[in-house]
């Protein structure tokens, strides 16, 4: 609204126009502001990752839930969840498995709302590579980026029993594409579309899911302390149930919210492209509204949680069993 | 009176339709060949562009890259100290101005063995003076930075993605990074690498002062398709060629993308690009860095002094066809104006109106012969039409005084029969029918005394008016003379005389007369040069009177001419008749003949003289079946029927 109301101001033409709207526009951002002012933190730059936030400010539907969100925006030197733990944020998003490990550390962080209920981790290699099944992997190098996105692979090659030689490469993921490692670890709506943005075709890759693997890992919840939670419930309530608002309305309305979005990157200096945006919005469509699903279920699944758990006790991130009962309060009624 | 598809119109159009078939055709080759040579020329021109631009890159990247080599052959040597590594450094920057940055980054503890980074950095403090840094800490872990991972993997030296470098102003940077070993127990070890960061802000100068015009640019990838230099400044290191391919929908641009960061050159058509519209993009690799240099050129643009020369050429042509079609249809209409005037004029004289204004024939082509040749026509319809009218007239004077010349010349003839009916002594009878409405044939018969009784048949030479003229003298004459009582020799000689004198057109006349004594019906008889009559005795055959040979009358003066004597028993017939009886012809110009006139008079025996005549004359036409009549047919029967009463006769006969 604030956008509209700057784009208005630069048509003196209509000042009489002007004037009445902007008095119905003061009436109405008096009604925003006196809804209670809480603040997101994300977990990384804005991106159509987390479309679904900004849509439901950018269209009001926080507004119209009482709320007055600030967003947050992460970048490599800023945790959300730690912003969480110290007051920085009251909510804030982050994947099931950083946030378990948090909360086996000590940090009570609740999950209010599972958003992602499909991992878009993936392993990715060239079809001239000969790798066609996850048995070729055997020996292979395996580029990596961080060590949040090893839990899976770590797993999975246990299942499978093959030593493989995970690389850590920079973010270019230049020694994938020059031939120095066998296959890379992606996620779908990023990295693995970088690879596309490289030039290589789809058919010239073989992929494998991990959720297609029977290692699913839920990835973007909405996270709160037990301590807001317990202080007001109808603020999480409102916040999770207007969150999905926003993303409901950004998957019907893709154009718009690659736009606004792209519009949003400029403006905090984020490297935007919009063939890239607009593929990871409806790639975090086919990881949110799983099933072909057409209403967005927020419920994190107990399975999902205990093979999640499971997978961090096995990799030794965590050391105590954590309890799903404890750990996720179910607000999407 | 002009159909709407007059000759004017159909010489027109088709002059018309031809010379824009002419037109289109010359238009069209002059463009297709136009084109070609402008294509081919902007081919070239483009190809040589997107080459020397690629060569021109690479060459200032090569004494780049031979710099840094030598330095890392340099940093092989084991007995390097930490002074000498960090003059190295500097020393690269203090000979090569274009080189902004440069880092020798060692490997984990292998310089200084309680060191895990060690990586001395030379760069130009604000492209100024030259400061040192130490690059590593465990925020920068430069082991997986690409610059030094993908050379370490890679066992190559290696050109990295280009990057905007924070420290250096913000600035479009690269970075060619050399691995160098040492050898530990004969075996070569990674030592670590040695670094040059170029700014590649002059390339995007140089490729920015390519794309002056608007119609076209020259762009940069790098070898993932990254706009390096693009005149679209969003494109630039924020969009792959492939993104940019997916953003505007246009699946080719992705293909072009992947034959250019695979090294191609070449050169490809591309409709309706962003900038440029449809357009052609010629392509070429800077091998070393696997960048590609892309020169895109608008079609349009390339086109447009072909598409000014072609529609000049048009609009001449279209010119030239007005021109031309007011020039056909001026002369078409020239042409054809008088003769549009001559058909209505011809019309009008067709109508009747021999008066009718014909155009003036004011030109001396055909239409002007054409006119000329009306005129004369007119001229001579009139003529002849004048002559027709007048000869019609003339003509139908002489017919007329022929018809009423043919009843006088009829009326001097005795045409009532019977003739004498008083005289039961004989019965006679007579026809004559004129081959043309008068004839040169006679007969009479008149008493010339109480007793004696002239009868007599002539046919004069020739036909028509000097016969029937002839004709009438004779018959004159000879009323003249008969009555004088002489013998019917004497009446021929005397007659003859008269005729003969004075007779310069030498006509003649044959002549038969006979002079019967009705009382004893002794016939006294002369002929001159006539067909021999026919004596038909009762009960009897017929026969010839014999012919005297004498001559025909009006030749020659003096003649003399025998009167013979014969005896008429009653009931006997004399026919006399002219030679129109037996030289009659019929279709086939055969003659009806004596004979056949003797076989018709043989089956008359009995009949009164005016059946004879019928009989005879019925026979001759049935003959000549309508064929035209060629000389006058006179005939006379003369039937002797003896003093007193017809009872006597028979009595005789008896």
């Amino acid at each position: 609204m604030k956008q509209i109301n700057k784009k208005m101001c630069r048509s003196y033409r209509c000042l009489p126009l002007l004037l009445t709207l902007l008095g119905l526009l003061l009436a109405d951002s008096t009604s925003a502001y006196e809804g209670k002012t809480v603040r997101l933190a994300l977990q990384w730059f804005p991106q159509a990752q987390f479309a679904g936030y900004y849509m439901a400010k950018e269209k009001g539907i926080y507004s119209e839930y009482g709320l007055n969100v600030e967003i947050l925006r992460g970048d490599a030197d800023s945790d959300s969840l730690v912003r969480v733990v110290s007051g920085k944020a009251d909510f804030g998003t982050a994947f099931l498995s950083t946030a378990i490990e948090r909360r086996s550390k000590g940090a009570p962080l609740i999950n209010i709302g599972q958003i992602v209920q499909r991992s878009a981790l993936m392993l990715v290699a060239r079809n001239n590579s000969g790798i066609r099944t996850i048995k070729d992997l055997d020996g292979a190098r395996i580029g990596t980026w961080g060590n949040t996105f090893q839990l899976q692979p770590q797993a999975l090659f246990r299942r499978e029993q093959l030593q493989v030689d995970f690389v850590r490469q920079a973010p270019s993921f230049e020694l994938f594409m020059r031939g120095g490692l066998d296959a890379t670890l992606a996620m779908w709506y990023n990295e693995y579309y970088r690879l596309i943005a490289y030039g290589l075709n789809p058919d010239e890759m073989t992929t494998f899911f991990f959720s297609d693997l029977d290692l699913n890992q839920p990835e973007d919840g909405i996270y709160c302390l037990e301590s807001t939670m317990k202080k007001s419930p109808e603020t999480a309530a409102a916040l999770v149930q207007a969150s999905v608002k926003g993303w409901e309305y950004a998957f019907a309305h893709p154009k718009e919210t690659v736009d606004t979005l792209l519009r949003i990157m400029k403006m905090h200096k984020v490297r935007a492209n919009k063939a890239h945006q607009t593929w990871m919005l409806a790639r975090m469509q086919d990881i949110i509204m799983v099933e072909g699903r057409s209403q967005l279920d927020t419920r994190l699944k107990i399975d999902d949680f205990n093979a999640t758990s499971k997978m961090l006790l096995q990799n030794g991130v965590t050391t105590t069993d954590i309890s799903y009962h404890e750990f996720y309060k179910d607000l999407s009624q | 009176m002009m159909k709407p598809q007059g000759i004017a119109f159909r010489l027109a159009s088709l002059t018309l339709l031809v010379s824009t078939i002419i037109l289109a055709i010359i238009v069209g080759y002059n463009y297709s060949v136009s084109r070609k040579i402008i294509v081919a020329l902007a081919e070239d021109r483009g190809t040589l562009l997107a080459k020397s631009t690629a060569k021109k890159i690479s060459t200032a990247f090569m004494t780049v890259q031979k710099v840094i080599d030598s330095v890392a052959f340099s940093l092989e040597d084991d007995r390097l100290t930490e002074k000498r590594v960090n003059e190295l450094g500097q020393r690269v920057l203090i000979n090569n101005p274009e080189i902004f940055g440069s880092a020798i980054a060692f490997e984990p503890f292998s310089f200084q063995h309680d060191n895990q980074y060690y990586a001395p950095y030379h760069y130009r403090l604000d492209g100024g003076p030259i400061v040192f840094a130490r690059l590593g800490s465990d925020d920068y872990q430069y082991f997986y930075m690409d610059w030094y991972q993908l050379p370490r993997e890679l066992e190559r030296p290696i050109w990295t993605e280009p990057y905007f470098d924070k420290g250096g102003g913000y600035e479009l940077m690269t970075t060619y990074t050399v691995p160098f070993y040492r050898n530990r127990d004969g075996q070569k070890v990674l030592q670590g690498v040695v670094t040059a960061d170029i700014s590649i802000s002059w390339v995007q100068k140089l490729i920015s002062s390519l794309s002056s015009r608007e119609a076209e640019y020259v762009f940069l990838l790098s070898r993932y398709g990254t706009f390096i230099a693009h005149p679209n400044a969003n494109l630039v290191m924020n969009e792959t060629v492939f993104t940019a391919a997916e953003s505007l929908e246009y699946p080719q641009l992705r293909e072009v993308g992947r034959r250019m960061v695979a090294g191609e050159t070449g050169v490809v058509e591309l409709n309706d690009l962003p900038m440029t519209g449809d357009s052609f993009l010629y392509f070429s690799p800077l091998p070393d860095q696997h960048w590609s240099v892309g020169f895109v050129c608008s079609k349009k643009e390339m086109l447009a002094e072909v598409s000014r020369l072609n529609r000049e050429v048009a609009t001449l042509g279209g010119l030239g066809f007005v021109a031309l079609a007011l020039l056909i249809t001026f002369l078409a209409k020239r042409i054809t104006h008088p003769l549009r005037e001559l058909t209505v004029s011809a019309n009008d004289m067709a109508s009747g109106n021999l008066e009718a204004r014909l155009p003036e024939a004011t030109t001396k082509d055909e239409v002007g012969e054409l006119t000329h040749s009306f005129q004369a026509m007119r001229e001579s319809i009139k003529n002849y039409i004048e002559n027709l009218t007048e000869t019609t007239a003339a003509k139908e004077r002489i017919e007329s005084e022929l018809r009423i010349a043919h009843d006088i010349q009829m009326g001097i003839l005795p045409k009532l029969f019977p003739a004498f009916p008083e005289h039961r002594e004989f019965d006679i009878y007579a026809s004559i029918e004129p081959a043309k409405e008068v004839g040169g044939d006679l007969y009479d018969f008149f008493f010339v005394d109480e007793n004696n009784f002239c009868f007599l048949v002539g046919d004069v030479s020739g036909k028509g008016v000097p016969a029937a003229f002839f004709m009438a003298v004779t018959k004159t004459l000879l009323k003249v003379v008969a009555e004088s009582r002489l013998e019917p020799g004497e009446i021929l000689a005397k007659v003859n005389d008269d005729l003969a004198e004075d007779n310069k057109s030498c006509m003649f006349v044959t002549l038969f007369l006979a002079i019967i004594d009705i009382r004893t019906g002794v016939v006294r008889y002369a002929s001159a040069g006539h067909n021999p009559p026919l004596l038909l005795p009762k009960n009897k055959d017929a026969e010839w009177i014999p012919p005297l040979n004498e001559l025909v009358a009006g030749i020659m003066e003096g003649t003399q001419y025998t009167t013979k004597s014969m005896t008429m028993h009653p009931g006997d017939t004399l026919f006399i008749y002219t030679d129109g009886v037996t030289e009659a012809m019929d279709k086939m110009n055969n003659l009806y003949s004596e004979d056949q006139l003797m076989v018709v008079t043989n089956q008359c025996l009995g009949k009164s003289a005016e059946q004879l005549v019928d009989s005879v004359d019925k026979s001759l036409k049935k003959f000549t079946g309508g064929a035209e009549q060629s000389d006058d047919i006179t005939m006379l029967a003369m039937q002797y029927l003896g003093k007193g009463s017809k009872q006597e006769g028979d009595d005789r006969w008896i």
